[in-house]
């Protein structure tokens, strides 16, 4: 027991850092395709050549990120397997479609057009070229799609039934998984955040050059594409963040109250805009839930109900269970996890029972135990539980995720704001301002620790569930040994922080080697 | 539903098939360091580069595919066989940097190290994607236990015997099968180098010697695999659902199933017949088409071989009952129904992949090519 207990830690611990380390390169890719593809539109109207120049520029380094988030991605994909077998059994029905799916439909695109992007500008028309990239950052997209739709899915279990004879459950509904509200929302707002990534690090390197004072064309009309991308890229990140608290009000309200450290809840709650967390605070304890904190009134009554009076339940109120009314006058009664846990272990019961009656032969007890599951199989995964403070995430890790994703994203607002502004209105002087510049090489590791907290958020917010409510982490692991899953941590750690430096070297010295290079008049470029 | 998941095991087996072909990437990988010059070193990189990702996408898709249309499979292979499946990602990751850092300023490790990472990715990939097919011949340590979920302690379905894949490694018959893929990978890897690049005759006089000599221990591997297979006892599901031992079952299934041994032979002949006109004509440089469609055709027969007629694809050896068919395995029919919608976009994928292909192969590469070219590998 002791050594499964260890081996869900490493487990999780490996597939966390597989997850951050691809996250790194991933928004990249989508935020540098889109913009590579309007600079390459504008070379194919144009037929200007500085166009061509900078997309080259943009594409190099697109390329150098694309290997890494290729590298990394694999393992994440092979680690449901590896490290996540039963996960695989008892969802795959379900979670294997997507990402077949994106295998056939986007990753073939994606790695197919995307040599025809870097080896294809003397070997086929300059239409068919634009085609290609546009083909890559749609592939791109694409395969986002369909991993976001099976990550959504871990969050929002929908169109699928359990089958106590397969012991596992099946999808009854291919549109209820891949249109559910939680996946079409969380799509957007990844691919978006990508936008916004990929726009803050054109802008970054462009302030670089601008503060070298070298290749100045380059970088203002870079700016100018970059600039565009991120304020529209910026705003709807946070209209589909908006729209993203609501579904896990609805659908995870225990992670809701955990971003917030909302432990006791109420009616016209507000938003902590800044806090620092009591550390001692506990579950169901007579503590104080912050030691300090600047607070929205109603704040987060509007996030997440788009309502100021509305009610937002807490950690304890969930624990112990609530009674409250919705702002369109309806009563909605949420059951203690003392409940969910009994009715989970009466689940599978249920399902022990059914076994045995349907391998004895006995119709009649079998159709006994499996109304009994059916009616209870909602709570299935509360029955691994033993006190409900097992079903509560790491509320510090969460709540620190969230705040630093929103103040991220605040400053990011108002950064591209000033882009956009400045490059539309040609202020060249404003945009080559060393603290100006000075301001865009910060806001790139900015951008990064935004993207990279919202899926700490997401992912550690919805703990223990592997499926929320239906599978905890610890019935999803595989029976291999700690010991082999810490040595293949350590492992991914050498290798993915080796291939991240190397990366990272490899860029800037790049970027700074055009520095010393007229990349608009750089005949070796052509 | 059971010709659903035939559909679908069809659907595996070329992917799984495409994939054995396109090894020649890492066939190609393990003969960089032959080369006689830099530049035929670039060449031969530049060459495979745009070729990698194919090769890497299909191995993902592969894995994709088997999870969603089999994913009892999916479970009990990668969760148990950890090291196994490990090893080859992990040399599969190496891979993936390599190509776009090797030559690159600011590389920290230098080319040395990335052209040896893509030697091991190579020789490791191809020997132990040969050993996890291998596994599905000559089965595995393994109990399936569908009850266990129930079971708060210790919920895992799938478990393996000590080892989790290395005892699976260390057999060698699922190693004559990996040696027989890298020299097939390196075979037809020599016959795409005479195809795509042109360096003068010295460099195709040495690719071609490189083909032969790697052919010819391909050969001699391959019979030896075949009749290994052929004498081998399979596990197969009897009309009660009962996994039960047979006799030369793999043989049994190529004549049963004629026209799966017909297309086996077909296939085996194809490459042959590259070969061999590499062998007698010093000016052919088409054979890779020859070997190639061989190679996809032999693979695609054994691997459906391997599904036919409630054979077990996946024999557990601690536990006959515990083995894998595709019908205890896959995916529910509602599944593999969406996901057979979805399959109607394959031949779109296959045609533009082709397309493609040709467009970036032809005219073949040459130094001139390379030396004008700033994002060359």
């Amino acid at each position: 027991m002791n050594d499964l207990i260890t081996t869900v830690d490493w487990s999780r611990w490996q597939f966390a850092l597989t997850a951050m380390y691809h996250w790194l390169f991933v928004p990249l890719t989508i935020g540098l395709s889109l913009i590579i593809g309007i600079m390459e539109t504008i070379y194919y109207r144009t037929d200007n050549d500085k166009w061509k120049r900078i997309t080259k520029f943009w594409m190099t380094l697109f390329g150098i990120n694309f290997a890494c988030g290729v590298a990394t991605g694999l393992i994440l994909e092979f680690e449901f397997g590896t490290n996540w077998s039963n996960y695989s059994w008892f969802v795959g029905d379900i979670f294997g479609a997507p990402l077949a799916i994106e295998g056939i439909v986007a990753f073939f695109m994606e790695s197919t057009f995307i040599a025809v992007m870097f080896f294809g500008w003397k070997r086929v028309s300059r239409g068919f070229h634009l085609a290609a990239t546009w083909l890559t950052a749609l592939g791109v997209c694409l395969s986002a799609l369909w991993i976001l739709v099976a990550n959504a899915w871990m969050q929002y279990p929908a169109g699928m039934e359990f089958d106590p004879d397969q012991m596992r459950n099946v999808m009854v509904s291919f549109t209820d998984v891949a249109l559910s509200p939680v996946a079409v929302n969380k799509f957007f707002h990844t691919v978006f955040s990508g936008w916004v990534l990929g726009a803050a690090f054109v802008v970054g390197v462009s302030s670089w050059f601008l503060l070298k004072k070298t290749n100045t064309r380059f970088a203002l009309d870079s700016i100018k594409v970059g600039g565009a991308v991120g304020i529209v890229g910026i705003l709807l990140t946070m209209w589909t963040g908006d729209g993203s608290a609501v579904q896990v009000t609805k659908v995870q309200p225990m992670k809701l109250a955990a971003m917030e450290g909302l432990y006791d809840g109420g009616y016209g709650v507000k938003l902590v805009g800044f806090g620092i967390l009591n550390p001692d605070k506990k579950p169901l304890d007579d503590q104080d839930e912050m030691i300090f904190d600047i607070s929205i009134p109603k704040g987060l009554s509007i996030l997440a109900n788009h309502s100021a009076d509305s009610y937002v339940p807490g950690i304890n109120d969930l624990i112990n269970g609530y009674t409250a009314v919705t702002p369109a006058g309806d009563t909605i009664t949420s059951l203690s996890y003392y409940d969910r846990i009994a009715i989970g272990k009466k689940a599978q019961q249920a399902l022990r029972d059914y076994t045995a009656a349907r391998d004895s032969g006995d119709q009649a007890a079998a159709d006994a135990a499996r109304r009994a599951l059916n009616e209870s199989y909602q709570y299935f995964g509360y029955g691994y539980m033993d006190s409900p403070a097992d079903a509560v995430p790491p509320v510090a890790a969460t709540f620190y995720a969230f705040h630093i994703m929103v103040l991220a994203g605040g400053y990011l607002l108002l950064f591209f704001i000033v882009i956009a502004w400045a490059s539309f209105k040609k202020k060249e002087s404003l945009l080559s301002n060393k603290w100006m510049c000075a301001f865009g090489l910060l806001t790139i590791p900015v951008v990064w620790i935004c993207s990279e907290a919202g899926w700490v958020l997401a992912e550690v917010g919805r703990q223990p569930w592997t499926i929320q409510d239906i599978l905890p982490v610890n019935a999803g692991v595989s029976a291999i040994s700690s010991a082999s899953v810490q040595t293949t941590f350590w492992i991914f750690v050498v290798v993915f922080t080796a291939l991240l430096i190397a990366e990272m070297s490899i860029m800037v010295n790049f970027i700074c080697k055009k520095t010393k290079q007229e990349i608009l008049n750089n005949n070796t470029e052509k | 539903m059971e010709a659903l998941q035939l559909y679908w095991w069809l659907l595996i087996s070329l992917l799984g098939a495409i994939l054995v072909f396109l090894l020649f990437v890492q066939g190609g990988q393990t003969l960089l360091c032959a080369s006689k010059t830099e530049v035929s070193r670039n060449l031969k990189v530049n060459a495979l580069g745009r070729k990698w990702e194919l090769t890497y996408t299909t191995l993902v898709v592969f894995g994709g595919a088997f999870f969603a249309s089999f994913p009892l499979y999916y479970s009990t292979s990668f969760g148990g066989a950890y090291w196994l499946w490990m090893f080859i990602l992990v040399s599969f990751v190496l891979q993936a940097v390599s190509y776009e850092f090797r030559r690159k300023p600011g590389n920290v490790f230098g080319t040395k190290v990335y052209d040896a990472f893509l030697f091991i990715n190579g020789s490791v990939g191809c020997i132990l994607l040969g050993v996890a097919v291998g596994m599905m011949f000559f089965g595995a340590d393994f109990t399936v236990t569908k009850g266990n979920i129930l079971d708060g302690a210790s919920p895992v379905i799938s478990r393996w015997g000590e080892g989790h894949g290395l005892r699976e490694i260390c057999d060698w018959r699922n190693l004559l099968l990996g040696l027989t893929v890298l020299f097939l990978g390196r075979m037809n890897a020599s016959l795409f180098f005479i195809n795509g690049i042109e360096e003068g005759t010295d460099f195709a006089r040495r690719q071609r010697r490189s083909a032969i000599v790697n052919g010819l221990i391909f050969v001699v591997l391959f019979l030896a695999f075949t009749a290994v297979v052929l004498l081998a006892d399979g596990y197969q599901a009897d009309p009660a659902g009962k996994i039960v031992e047979v006799k030369y079952l793999y043989a049994n299934n190529l004549f049963t199933y004629w026209w799966l041994g017909f297309g086996f032979v077909v296939g085996v002949l194809a490459v042959l017949f590259g070969l061999v006109k590499t062998i007698l004509n010093v000016n052919y440089r088409r054979a890779i088409w020859w070997t190639g469609a061989g190679t996809i055709l032999t693979v695609l027969c054994l691997l459906l071989s391997l599904g036919v007629g409630s054979t077990a694809y996946l024999p557990s050896v601690d536990d006959p009952q515990s083995s894998l068919t595709i019908a205890n395995s896959s995916a529910t029919s509602f599944t593999l129904t969406v996901m057979t919608y979805v399959s109607v976009l394959i031949p779109f994928v296959v045609a533009y992949i082709f397309y493609v292909w040709r467009k970036l192969t032809s005219p073949a590469l040459t130094p001139t090519e390379l030396d004008h070219e700033p994002e060359a590998y």
